[in-house]
């Protein structure tokens, strides 16, 4: 891997469960339960899970919008985990978020021009004319006309308001952009040409995504990488190609598995797993998937198995895998 | 064309159209189809094509005013819905006919116990007693696959988690054996892993009473994999019709053709890493300002003047398999 943009060593965030008068603390959510990755400069690695995995809470912590509990977060070298408002400033312009709803995430009573050139000015970089040159080649790079600036979000179709929400993204030249279900809002013919400005954007700008998404088939397009997570927890995680023709943990089998294919000739859906995701308040003991899983064996309700390197930096968290078994 | 009897829904020219401050959307214009006993008839689409008023029309839902269904018929097992009263209309809902939602929770009654509101529904077309009924909600709980259904009848829906609550709403669909079941994107909330769990459901119940299926879905690979015939929606209008297979070998419309080639594939891995996706430029028109011509024309690579002037015509390409567009003979060489 090239050199590291991002580093998160051993991320957790709890909340806590409160109820009664006295809000007395009953339990915890363990929503981010440990978790630990790299990313690189120019890669996009992507997060797949299902709802509730705490991928969204990753992907906010990373930004510091949400405060970890413990663990900690290196943005090109430095540990930007207890940097105070102030410091943490200079390090908002190197990284950026693209939200999943493009609707709820744009300000209906300004103008699109003053999104996008909000954070500009904002940050002191530009203002007047030059300001208004800036906005209008954002708006060319992520293919709006310059004299749509003047329009208000609701005069774009969903698609169209995502292009602003990643113009606004990549106004102030950031490192790292982090986007969270960024398509799952959108309708198929438009998913792909989003998809495809922030391919074309990356290989023009050279920054990083944290791409964060339940669908697979986008993660596995557009990724590099993928870590798939599971009760808060990253349960594998290896380069896009290897994963998807090599998974090893149960679950990115049954994930995999899960998938509709779109070939009536393709073999039928099998539901590999069942049941519900269990509550993050009081997971599973021993590996968290070991109430779903077809393989569990007595010592997966006890250990928790630790993410362990299966070679070319294929990385599975799952006892059938240690030594070089692997489940089929 | 198989045996008459087998016929469950026969739907010819359906209409519906809503009056608003903008103007007049054809929300659904000139649409027809059939439904055999125990067939999956799959309607997809992208938001605002018309799919969901569609189901509505079916059920004769539509919101009146601002909607109202202006032609065409719905026959359902030898009786044109659009011809009943109210009172005939209620009898047959929910007993002949059901419809499945995409989200549950806000399908369900919050404060009505599950296994009740299955009963409610039950007592409203059938003679039963209360413990009768009650029984059989039951055991429609135990026919979706709930564990432990005695006790899940007694809960509320927010003690179900989401995939149980869709089992619930499948279970009071089914309860009294319709002979058509509509489900309206009933994946579409719900995690892959449930997805497969509940369209395996549906797909085995279906089997199992014989009931025919429409399914709507934006999901070309849910398509794929549940149904037996597909009609493509675009603003309003069915542009194609085929056999699941005939549709996913050789597309005849170049809108769907430009949706299977815009979704990315699971596994990527003969895709070189990041490649780009098949785009369908532009964006889905507005019904109140719709093209004289075919509206897919605007967004179309293959469109000749021809196509913006006039709409072409559902043209039988063999076996069943409708187009409709001009260039069809074409869309498979040029793509």
């Amino acid at each position: 891997m090239t050199e590291a943009l991002l580093e998160v060593t051993d991320l957790k965030k709890h909340y806590p469960v409160r109820a009664g008068v006295l809000r007395r603390q009953v339990g915890t959510v363990h929503a981010v339960d440990g978790v630990s990755f790299a990313l690189g400069i120019g890669e996009t690695l992507g997060l797949v899970g299902e709802s509730g995995c705490g991928k969204s809470t990753v992907a906010r912590s990373v930004l510091r919008l949400v405060e970890p509990t413990s663990g900690q977060i290196r943005l090109r070298g430095e540990d930007i985990t207890h940097l105070s408002k102030t410091e943490l400033r200079p390090h908002r312009r190197s990284m950026q978020i693209v939200f999943q709803d493009p609707f709820a995430s744009l300000n209906p009573r300004m103008t699109a021009g003053d999104i996008v050139g909000e954070p500009i000015a904002v940050h002191g970089l530009a203002s007047g004319k030059a300001l208004e040159a800036r906005v209008a080649k954002l708006f060319e790079q992520v293919g709006l006309r310059p004299d749509q600036m003047r329009n208000f979000p609701h005069q774009f179709s969903g698609g169209q308001r995502q292009r602003i929400c990643i113009a606004r993204a990549l106004a102030l030249e950031p490192r790292l952009i982090v986007c969270d279900e960024p398509v799952s809002a959108l309708d198929v013919s438009i998913q792909a040409q989003v998809i495809n400005l922030l391919i074309d954007l990356q290989r023009q700008h050279g920054f990083s995504y944290l791409f964060i998404a339940h669908d697979l088939a986008v993660v596995a397009h557009i990724s590099h990488r993928v870590a798939v997570m599971y009760l808060g927890r990253i349960v594998e995680i290896a380069d896009k190609d290897e994963l998807f023709r090599n998974p090893r943990h149960p679950y990115t089998q049954a994930l995999l598995a899960s998938v509709p294919i779109a070939n009536p000739h393709a073999k039928k859906i099998a539901p590999l797993v069942d049941g519900d995701v269990p509550s993050p308040v009081n997971p599973p003991s021993g590996c968290a998937f070991h109430t779903r899983c077809r393989f569990a064996m007595e010592r997966c309700k006890t250990e928790r198995p630790a993410l362990v390197d299966a070679g070319v930096g294929h990385q599975v968290a799952c006892l059938l895998n240690e030594g070089t078994g692997r489940s089929q | 064309m198989a045996d008459m009897s087998d016929l469950v829904l026969d739907v010819k020219n359906l209409r519906t159209v809503f009056f608003t401050n903008s103007g007049l959307f054809k929300a659904v214009d000139d649409v027809s189809f059939t439904v055999r006993r125990g067939e999956t008839l799959a309607i997809v689409g992208e938001s605002g094509c018309g799919k969901s008023v569609t189901a509505l029309s079916l059920l004769r839902l539509v919101p009146d005013p601002p909607g109202r269904i202006v032609g065409g018929s719905v026959t359902l097992e030898g009786t044109d819905l659009l011809t009943l009263d109210d009172a005939e209309m209620r009898a047959i809902r929910g007993n002949r006919i059901s419809m499945i939602f995409q989200e549950p929770m806000t399908s369900l009654n919050p404060v009505m116990r599950i296994g009740h509101q299955i009963v409610e529904a039950v007592r409203l077309h059938r003679n039963m007693s209360a413990k009768e009924a009650h029984d059989l909600a039951i055991e429609m709980l135990r026919l979706v696959r709930i564990p432990e259904p005695a006790r899940r009848a007694r809960e509320y829906p927010h003690q179900l988690s989401g995939g149980m609550r869709q089992r619930a709403m499948i279970a009071m669909a089914l309860a009294c054996r319709p002979a058509l079941l509509i489900a309206d994107e009933p994946t579409t909330a719900l995690d892959v892993t449930i997805q497969a769990q509940i369209l395996a459901l549906i797909l085995d119940l279906q089997k199992e009473l014989g009931t025919g299926l429409v399914l709507i879905t934006h999901d070309l690979g849910v398509v794929a994999q549940t149904a037996q015939r597909v009609i493509v929606m675009y603003a309003g209008k069915k542009v194609e019709e085929a056999s699941v297979e005939a549709l996913f070998a050789a597309p005849k419309h170049p809108y769907t053709r430009g949706l299977m080639a815009s979704i990315p594939a699971v596994p990527a891995s003969d895709v070189a890493p990041q490649a780009r996706l098949n785009e369908i430029p532009g964006t889905v028109p507005s019904l109140v300002r719709l093209p004289a011509g075919c509206a897919f024309a605007p967004r179309c690579k293959l469109a000749i003047k021809r196509c913006q002037e006039e709409y072409p015509p559902l043209a039988d390409w063999g076996g069943g398999h409708l187009a409709a567009c001009w260039r069809a003979a074409e869309v498979a060489e040029v793509a």
